[in-house]
C-alpha cells in the first residue's frame, strides 16, 4: 500500500489504521515500550515493598533524624556521634566536595604542564612524559590508590621517627603534618584581599580588551594578575599587623600536636586521584594542542612571535574550544572517582551513606541519597562547563 | 677600500649524536634547564629503583624474616602467593582450568581484534569460547568437579567480569544507541534517561546496588548469587557508556547513506542492519577498545562488594601473617598484569586508528 501523504498532499483519502503507516507503528512501538518498562518497574517495586514488609523495615527517610552514633575520621564541621544521620550525610557530602574541588584543580594544573610537556623538543622531557602517561592509564586507579595508601602507612616511619623533609614538615604513618597559621585577623583580612584580587583581575581584564581593542596597545594582564594575586593578600596580612608565629607540630608522646594534618586517607586518596586525572588530562591537553593547524604555529613565528608567546596568544586560546568537553568528562571523572574513597577509609558520601544503610538497613533510601548527590554534583559541573564552553566558543557570522 | 670579507665558519654538524643532542636537548637555555631537570629527575629515582627492585631484592627466600635481611624488595613472596593471587580461592589442584579458561579468553580477545575474523565467524567463536569457559569453571560435566563460583577468583575471574561486561553490554549499547537517535518522543526519553541516570553515578554505588538493592527487588524466595548480581551492574554500567560511543558512530555517518536506503526502499531495520551501523560500528572500533580497557580497570571495584578478582586476592594474598608487610611488592606484581594487558590493547587499538582511518573523514 503506498503511503496516502505522497499524493502532493491534496485529497488524501481518509486515512485507516494500518500496520503499513509508520505513525501508527511509532505509536503503537511507543506505547509498548512504556507499558513494558512500566510493568517490569512495578514488577520490581511491588516485590521491595513486599520484602520490605517481611523484613520489618519501614520506608522513607524518617532514619535521618536519628542519632548516627558512629564517628567520623575527618569532618569539616563539627560533628560527634551523638549528632544525627543527617548531619553524618552533610558531613561526607562536604568531604567529597572537598576532594573534588582540591583534586580538579591540581589535576588540571599537573596535567596541562605534562600535557605541554609531551609535546616538547626536548627529547628527555617528552618521553618522560610519555612514561607518565603510559603507565598512570593503563594501572587501575584503585590499585593506585591501595598503593598510595600502603606507602604512607606501610613505608613512613612512625611518628618518633618522622621525616622532616623540610622545616616543620612532618611526613610519617599518621600522616602528613604541615605548620599552620594560628588563628589571627590579618589572616582573614589577607583571604579578603584574596577574594578581592580576583574582583580586581576581573576588572582589569576588561578594562585591557577595552584599551586594546581601542588603542591596540597591548596590557600586561598576566604579570598583573599575578601581582594582585600575591599583592592584595600581602597587603591584607601586613595592615593585619603581619603576625608571625606559625603552629608548629611539635612531637609530644606518641603523636604529634599542633598544625594542620593531612590524614593517611586523605593524602592517599588525593595523590591517586590526582595524579590519574593528569594522566588523561595530559592526553586531552596534548590532543587539543595538536588539533591546532599547524599553519597557525608557522604564521605565528613569520611575525615574530616567540614560541612561548604562541602558545600562548594563538594556540591555546584555539585549542581551549577543542579541549572544555573533554576536559568536562575528565572533572565527572575525578569527582566520580573520589567514591573510590570508601576503598582506603576516607570518609567520603558513598563510605558514610554505606555505614549507615548497613546500620539502619535503609538500602534503598542510603543509595537514592548516593546517586542524588553524584548527579547533582554531575550537573553543577556540567552547568558549569557548557557556560564557559560557550563563553569561549567560536562566534561565527 | 675593500678587505677581504672573512669567510665563515662552516656549519655545524647537521646530522649525527652530537647535532641531535645539541638540537633536542640543548637548543636554548630553556631546554637546558629542562634537560638538567630531566636528567636529575631520572638519577634521583632511578638508580634507588633498582637497587630495591634487582640488586638488593630477594628471589629465594623462604621466610619473610630471611627476605627482610636484604632490605630490598622482596620478590620471594610474589612466587609464595602467586597462585593465590592469580587464581584466588579456586581449589588448589583443578587450578588448571582457571588457567585454560583464562588463555581462551585471552584468545577471544585477539581473536576478535583480527580483521580476518570480522564475519560471522566472531560470534561463533564468542559463543563457543564462553561455553568452554564456562564448563571449564564450574564443571560438574566431563568429569570435571563441580566449583561454585563463590571459589573463583583471580585474573579469570577479572577476564570473566570484562569480557561478558562488554560481550553482554554489546546489544544493549547498540539499541540504546539506535532509541537515542529515534524519531519517537517516549522511547528516546526513556533512552536518555538510562543513560544520563547511569553515566552520572559512580560504578560503584551501581555495585552497591545490585549487592543490597537487587535481593529487594525480586521476588520472595528467589536470589541471584553474588558474582552475577555484580556482573549484572557491570553490563548495565557498560551498556550506557557503549551507548554514548555507538551514538557517535552513527551520528558520523553521512546523511546520505541515511537517504540511500530510504530511497532503495529498505525498512528501517535493513536500512540499519546492512548500511548504517556497519560503517558505524566500524567507525567507533578504537573508542570501543578504550571502553573495553576501562571496563577491564574497572572490574577492579567488585574488591568493595567482596568479590575475588584479581585485586581481591591480592589482598588476602596480602593478610597472610608470615608474610605481612610486602604489599608494594604485590602491587607493583599486580600493576604490571594490568599494565600488560591495557598496554597491549591501547596500543594495538592506536594501530587500528591508522589502518581503519579510510574514508570517513571528509
Amino acid at each position: 500500500m503506498a503511503d496516502p501523504r505522497v499524493n502532493g498532499g491534496q485529497s488524501a483519502p481518509p486515512r485507516r489504521l494500518s500496520w503499513n503507516d509508520p505513525d501508527v507503528r511509532s505509536v503503537v512501538y511507543q506505547v509498548v515500550a512504556v507499558a513494558l518498562v512500566g510493568i517490569i518497574g512495578w514488577f520490581l517495586v511491588s516485590n521491595t515493598l513486599h520484602n520490605l514488609s517481611i523484613r520489618n523495615i519501614s520506608t522513607g527517610f524518617h532514619f535521618l533524624g536519628r542519632e548516627a552514633g558512629f564517628a567520623i575520621g575527618e569532618s569539616p564541621i563539627a560533628y560527634g556521634p551523638e549528632n544525627t544521620y543527617s548531619r553524618a550525610i552533610l558531613v561526607g557530602i562536604l568531604n567529597t566536595i572537598r576532594i573534588a574541588v582540591i583534586g580538579v584543580i591540581l589535576a588540571t594544573i599537573i596535567g596541562t604542564v605534562i600535557g605541554i610537556a609531551r609535546l616538547s623538543k626536548n627529547w628527555l622531557v617528552a618521553k618522560l612524559s610519555m612514561i607518565y602517561v603510559e603507565v598512570i592509564r593503563n594501572v587501575p586507579l584503585l590499585l593506585q590508590l591501595f598503593f598510595w595508601y600502603a606507602i604512607i602507612t606501610e613505608m613512613l616511619p612512625g611518628p618518633r621517627q618522622a621525616l622532616n623533609v623540610m622545616p616543620g614538615v612532618f611526613m610519617s604513618n599518621r600522616g602528613i603534618k604541615v605548620p599552620a597559621p594560628t588563628e589571627h585577623f590579618a589572616f582573614d583580612l589577607a583571604a579578603i584581599g584574596f577574594l578581592l584580587a580576583f574582583v580586581l583581575i576581573f576588572i582589569m581584564v576588561n578594562l585591557a580588551k577595552k584599551r586594546q581593542d581601542a588603542t591596540g596597545k597591548a596590557f600586561p594582564v598576566y604579570r598583573g594578575g599575578i601581582l594582585l594575586l600575591v599583592g592584595m593578600p600581602l597587603l591584607g596580612w601586613l595592615i593585619g599587623g603581619a603576625p608571625w608565629e606559625l603552629d608548629v607540630p611539635k612531637l609530644q608522646g606518641f603523636n604529634f600536636v599542633g598544625g594542620a594534618t593531612l590524614t593517611p586517607e586523605f593524602a592517599a586518596l588525593l595523590f591517586g586521584l590526582v595524579l590519574y586525572t593528569a594522566g588523561f588530562i595530559a592526553e586531552v591537553v596534548r590532543s587539543g594542542i595538536q588539533a591546532v593547524n599547524y599553519g597557525q604555529w608557522e604564521a605565528a613565528s613569520a611575525i615574530g612571535l616567540s614560541r612561548s608567546q604562541t602558545l600562548r596568544l594563538i594556540v591555546l586560546p584555539q585549542s581551549l574550544r577543542v579541549i572544555i568537553p573533554p576536559m568536562t568528562s575528565q572533572y565527572l571523572n575525578l569527582t566520580k572517582n573520589s567514591s573510590l574513597a570508601v576503598a582506603i577509609g576516607y570518609p567520603d558520601i558513598v563510605s558514610i551513606a554505606n555505614t549507615t544503610l548497613n546500620q539502619t538497613g535503609q538500602a534503598i533510601e542510603g543509595i537514592m541519597i548516593i546517586m542524588a548527590v553524584y548527579l547533582s554534583i554531575s550537573l553543577s559541573i556540567s552547568v558549569f562547563m557548557n557556560w564557559y564552553n560557550k563563553h569561549i566558543a567560536l562566534v561565527e557570522r | 677600500m675593500t678587505t677581504a670579507t672573512e669567510s665563515l665558519p662552516p656549519p655545524t654538524a647537521t646530522s649525527g649524536p652530537i647535532a641531535w643532542m645539541r638540537e633536542r636537548l640543548f637548543s636554548s637555555p630553556l631546554n637546558i634547564i629542562l634537560t638538567v631537570l630531566a636528567v636529575w629527575l631520572v638519577l634521583m629515582s632511578l638508580p634507588p629503583f633498582i637497587e630495591w627492585a634487582l640488586i638488593k631484592a630477594n628471589f629465594t627466600a623462604n621466610t619473610s624474616q630471611e627476605c627482610r635481611a636484604g632490605g630490598g624488595a622482596c620478590w620471594a613472596f610474589i612466587g609464595q602467593k602467586y597462585r593465590l593471587m592469580l587464581f584466588g580461592l579456586y581449589p588448589y589442584d583443578e587450578q588448571w582450568r582457571p588457567l585454560i579458561a583464562a588463555i581462551i579468553m585471552i584468545g577471544m580477545i585477539i581473536a576478535s581484534g583480527m580483521q580476518r575474523f570480522w564475519n560471522m565467524s566472531l560470534p561463533i567463536i564468542w559463543v563457543g569460547g564462553l561455553i568452554a569457559v564456562a564448563v571449564l569453571m564450574w564443571g560438574g560435566i566431563f568429569g570435571l568437579r563441580y566449583v561454585e563460583d563463590t571459589q573463583w577468583g583471580g585474573l579469570p575471574l577479572t577476564l570473566i567480569l570484562s569480557t561478558f561486561g562488554i560481550a553482554l553490554a554489546f546489544p544493549f549499547g547498540v539499541l540504546l544507541a539506535l532509541g537515542r537517535r529515534s524519531r519517537m518522543p517516549a522511547i528516546k526519553t526513556l533512552c536518555v534517561l538510562y543513560i544520563e541516570l547511569i553515566r552520572g553515578v559512580p560504578l560503584i554505588s551501581m555495585l552497591f546496588m545490585s549487592s543490597v538493592m537487587l535481593p529487594l527487588f525480586l521476588p520472595e524466595g528467589f536470589s541471584i548469587d553474588k558474582l552475577l548480581r555484580a556482573q549484572i551492574a557491570i553490563i548495565m554500567f557498560a551498556a550506557a557508556y557503549l551507548a554514548e560511543v555507538v551514538r557517535g558512530g552513527l551520528q558520523a555517518i553521512p546523511k546520505g547513506q541515511y537517504e540511500g536506503a530510504d530511497s532503495l526502499g529498505l525498512s528501517y531495520a535493513q536500512k540499519m542492519g546492512f548500511v548504517v551501523l556497519p560503517q558505524a560500528l566500524k567507525i567507533v572500533i578504537p573508542p570501543l577498545c578504550s571502553l573495553f580497557i576501562a571496563v577491564f580497570k574497572d572490574t577492579s571495584l567488585v574488591v568493595i562488594i567482596g568479590i575475588y578478582d584479581l585485586m581481591q586476592s591480592t589482598k588476602v594474598a596480602l593478610t597472610d601473617s608470615a608474610w605481612r608487610g610486602f604489599s608494594i611488592e604485590a602491587y607493583v606484581f599486580v600493576s604490571a598484569i594490568y599494565f600488560i594487558f591495557c598496554y597491549g590493547m591501547s596500543k594495538y587499538s592506536q594501530n587500528l586508528e591508522v589502518r581503519l582511518a579510510t574514508g570517513h573523514k571528509r
